[in-house]
């Protein structure tokens, strides 16, 4: 198949599009890969990481309490107090290899309780009071894109989550099951776009993403479990991160982490969504093959869930949760918590995980020791209002 | 034709059909309002779908028989399911989505219709959750469409107070402390049993139904209405739960917390059911509600920043007409905003797929087809993913990829339609107005009348309303 870019190159069509930066992908220092990977609907990080070393812990999680490490169904040992979700197989040997790491009792700077309101502030990077409508990575790759000329990013989905949405241009994929529109008709339409940015831009960069993807547009997305979905979503991503002109940044989402019913324990509901994300990191791993030693993947939640379990078999909206770092540049094998404990008085509000690091914390590490971005960079265009907020050291290697 | 008749056919309305601005040209906004009670006799698409209460006692059901036989055949292989709960519920959802897509693409009442899907949209029930998603279809044509011709009240209680609701929002078995139930679980000591209060419906009617996540409430207020929502549930023929009519909405006084709350100052000293109905209707009257309301509809029906002023005439009249939905739905058209900028909006991929079927006359027979397009470009139909519905703004809509998959499906209509109809000549008739010299050129230049096609329909004019 004739590659869609070098035949709209050879046409000379690159100039139909006035305003539209180069056809190449922009680069990151070291080529260096960040995946960012949203879980939407508060995923309960005290069943992700597991504070079983908690004398409050068994009693208060009721029947969503997992067992001590080598009971059945027990925990995956990451140290006294934590252990992993014994779904999260794959995880806990790379934190054994050093190479994936847990904040425990996160939160971002919102207090409330909903989702949206909850997401907008992780991903718009915002102070409270002063909301911000783009998101903290677009502000983030300001130097990047201008390095090269192009997108250093993509979302993989069909739209684009606030986190990316902002200036810098950025574009997004997914799975195809349509047929190709005939690349003469893709040029007339360029020229019909000519006068419209908002649609001349965006289909720009769609031709570039199907460049890279290329024969990957025939892999559907809407069959399969969602193990097989979330596989093909990452060996999308492994593609479009190890091309050598490729976007260096990619975003991906999931949703139904709101477990208000029957979220089950070692097995059960968020057992098959942590065994699903498990398994897509493995996929990630194995298909960005070198690229993989450069790569950190980001997994964040935008609050997490209540220590206590609800009427329902289920927990509610709560405050703070677990984030975690993989991937071959992490820095692994450690677990970075000021832990509150779990004793009814040490609880938010008499309910909720203690806020006692902030998520922005670890966004600020990884774009300074990942994406060699300077703290005044930080300070003034990326979180902006928010030095007080410090800048977390040691989660990638350098 | 008059811009302002393309503005009322495609902003207003679902897209032209064949003769329909020639109907509206003479009096747009008249032939609006006459649209606003919706159609005298049912939509023969809809009136065949069957009533919620039987939907869901089938497919619980049928859940309840596969998890028995999965039980049975222990370590032996689980027999195929035939006939079972997951493709069952599928059916559902496909004959609904099939049913509302149909009447959209051939109702003479386009106004009313897209007023139904805001309201539904507004009170998302999400169908990728089990077994929602085989009632969403039916929450929209049970709890949505009847009552859009009277109070928000009216429609708020219709909402929250269905099946598909009550489930979607984990109300179902949300039993309070002190009440009948939770005494006898004590006594009995089955701790293991799941007792206690689940926030989530009343959280959301707070936040996404009706005060916005500004409107004033606190943390307190949520604990207190879900103890006043406590008992909102679903009748059942079976189990410990039996009570009701099946598959239809029960209030259980034995689940209920007894006592007053006190909800954003407010004490409600009401008994039962009576309490929960009590909360709503003050909610349904708050300025905040007002002015959430007038905003988003603002949003859907004028631009992604809605104008100030409009927001505040459209909130006062909902507020001075205690919520009426009809006067509300006047002010939009007689507001001077809307006819001043034409195809402000970004169509969602829904809009842009039923405008096209209205243009081209067309029926789907294959919804399934339909249904994989749209869930191609990003929005599978009655699954938003969440109670916050789908976004209305082009920032949330405009990816790359999602306009890419509108300019492929364009495309594979075109192939469809083939060379039978003009593509300038539909041009004229769905945009009349709007369709711009620079689209018809295009066009005009195409090699053939499907890639003709393919370019109007994937135009910045056609994708506009």
């Amino acid at each position: 198949m004739l590659r869609r870019r070098e035949l709209l190159k050879g046409l000379g069509l690159g100039a139909f599009v006035a305003g539209v930066p180069g056809l190449a992908f922009a680069n990151t220092p070291n080529d260096s890969r960040l995946v960012v990977f949203i879980l939407r609907g508060a995923m309960d990080g005290m069943a992700m990481l597991a504070p079983y070393g908690d004398g409050n812990y068994a009693s208060l999680r009721g029947k969503l309490a997992l067992a001590a490490p080598g009971q059945t169904g027990g925990v995956l040992k990451a140290d006294g107090l934590f252990g992993m979700h014994p779904a999260l197989q794959h995880t806990h040997t790379l934190y054994q290899q050093k190479q994936a790491l847990f904040v425990h009792a996160v939160a971002s700077p919102y207090r409330e309780r909903s989702h949206f309101d909850g997401q907008d502030q992780l991903e718009s990077g915002s102070s409270i009071g002063n909301f911000h409508r783009d998101g903290w990575l677009n502000r983030a790759i300001q130097p990047l894109n201008s390095r090269q000329g192009g997108e250093t990013a993509i979302a993989i989905s069909q739209n684009t989550p606030l986190l990316l949405r902002g200036i810098q241009p950025v574009t997004s994929w997914a799975p195809s099951s349509m047929p190709d529109a005939a690349d003469d008709t893709l040029k007339r339409l360029q020229a019909l776009y000519a006068n419209d940015p908002f649609f001349a831009t965006r289909l720009q960069q769609a031709l570039d993403s199907q460049q890279i993807a290329g024969d990957m547009s025939g892999s559907r997305k809407g069959r399969g479990n969602q193990k097989k979905q979330l596989e093909a979503l990452m060996r999308a991503t492994a593609r479009f991160l190890s091309a050598p002109d490729g976007p260096r940044i990619a975003v991906l989402e999931s949703g139904g982490w709101d477990t208000h019913a029957r979220q089950g324990a070692a097995q059960g509901a968020l057992a098959g969504k942590f065994s699903a994300l498990d398994n897509g990191i493995s996929v990630l791993q194995r298909e960005l093959g070198d690229a993989w030693s450069k790569t950190v993947i980001m997994v964040v939640t935008e609050f997490g869930r209540t220590v206590r379990v609800n009427g329902t078999g289920g927990t509610d909206h709560g405050t703070a949760t677990a984030a975690m770092l993989v991937g071959g540049a992490v820095n692994g094998g450690q677990i970075i918590a000021d832990w509150p404990g779990l004793s009814t008085s040490n609880l938010y509000e008499g309910r909720d995980l203690y806020p006692t690091t902030d998520i922005r914390s670890v966004f600020k590490g990884v774009m300074a020791e990942h994406l060699g971005l300077q703290e005044n960079f930080l300070d003034q265009n990326v979180f902006p209002d928010q030095k007080m907020v410090p800048v977390m050291e040691n989660l990638v290697n350098t | 034709m008059r811009i302002e008749t393309a503005i009322a056919v495609n902003r207003f309305g679902l897209g032209a059909r064949p003769g329909e601005m020639e109907k509206l040209d003479k009096d747009p906004k008249s032939a609006l309002l006459d649209q606003l009670q919706g159609p005298p006799t049912p939509s023969v698409y809809l009136d065949k779908l069957p009533r919620s209460d039987k939907v869901l006692t089938e497919v619980l059901q049928a859940r309840q028989m596969q998890r028995e036989m999965k039980r049975k055949a222990g370590e032996e292989p689980v027999q195929k399911k035939v006939g079972g709960f997951g493709s069952m519920v599928r059916s559902h959802y496909v004959d609904q989505v099939g049913a509302r897509f149909k009447n959209a693409v051939q109702t003479d009442y386009p106004f009313h219709e897209r007023l139904v899907r805001f309201w539904s949209n507004h009170f998302a029930v999400s169908a990728d959750k089990q077994p929602v998603s085989a009632l969403a279809g039916l929450f929209e044509n049970e709890a949505i469409r009847p009552n859009l011709g009277g109070s928000f009240f009216k429609l708020l209680l219709a909402a929250e107070t269905h099946p598909a609701m009550i489930l979607y929002l984990d109300n179902e078995r949300s039993i309070g402390p002190g009440s009948i139930i939770a005494s006898r679980a004590k006594k009995a000591r089955r701790k293991k049993r799941d007792v206690g209060i689940n926030e989530n419906l009343a959280r959301e009617i707070l936040e996404l139904h009706t005060l916005g996540v500004d409107g004033g409430y606190r943390q307190p207020d949520v604990t207190a209405f879900a103890k006043v929502l406590t008992g909102w549930s679903i009748g059942s023929d079976q189990g410990r739960f039996k009570a009701g009519t099946p598959g239809a909405f029960l209030f259980r006084e034995n689940a209920h917390e007894p006592g007053s709350q006190v909800i954003m100052g407010e004490r409600f000293q009401q008994f039962g059911y009576d309490q929960g109905v009590a909360v709503l209707r003050k909610l349904s009257l708050e300025p905040s509600t007002a002015r959430f309301v007038a905003t988003k509809l603002v949003r859907h029906f004028v631009a992604d920043n809605p104008p100030v002023a409009m927001v505040d005439r459209v909130a006062k009249v909902f507020l001075d007409s205690g919520g009426s939905l009809p006067a509300v739905h006047t002010a939009l058209v007689q507001s001077p905003e809307p006819w001043l900028v034409p195809l402000a909006k970004y169509k969602t991929p829904e809009e842009f797929v039923i405008s096209t079927h209205r243009a081209f006359d067309h029926v789907p027979r294959r919804m399934k087809v339909v249904i994989g397009a749209l869930e191609q470009m990003g929005q599978m139909p009655l699954r938003p993913g969440s109670p916050e519905g789908w976004p209305d703004t082009a920032e949330q809509w405009g990816g790359a990829d999602a306009l890419y998959k509108r300019i492929e499906w364009a495309n594979a209509v075109a192939r469809q339609a083939g060379s039978r109809q003009n593509p300038l000549d539909i041009g004229e008739m769905s945009l009349g107005a709007n369709f711009s010299e620079h689209s018809r050129t295009a066009i005009k230049r195409a090699e053939s009348v499907v890639q003709g096609t393919t370019l109007l329909l994937a135009s910045p004019d056609f994708q506009r309303r």
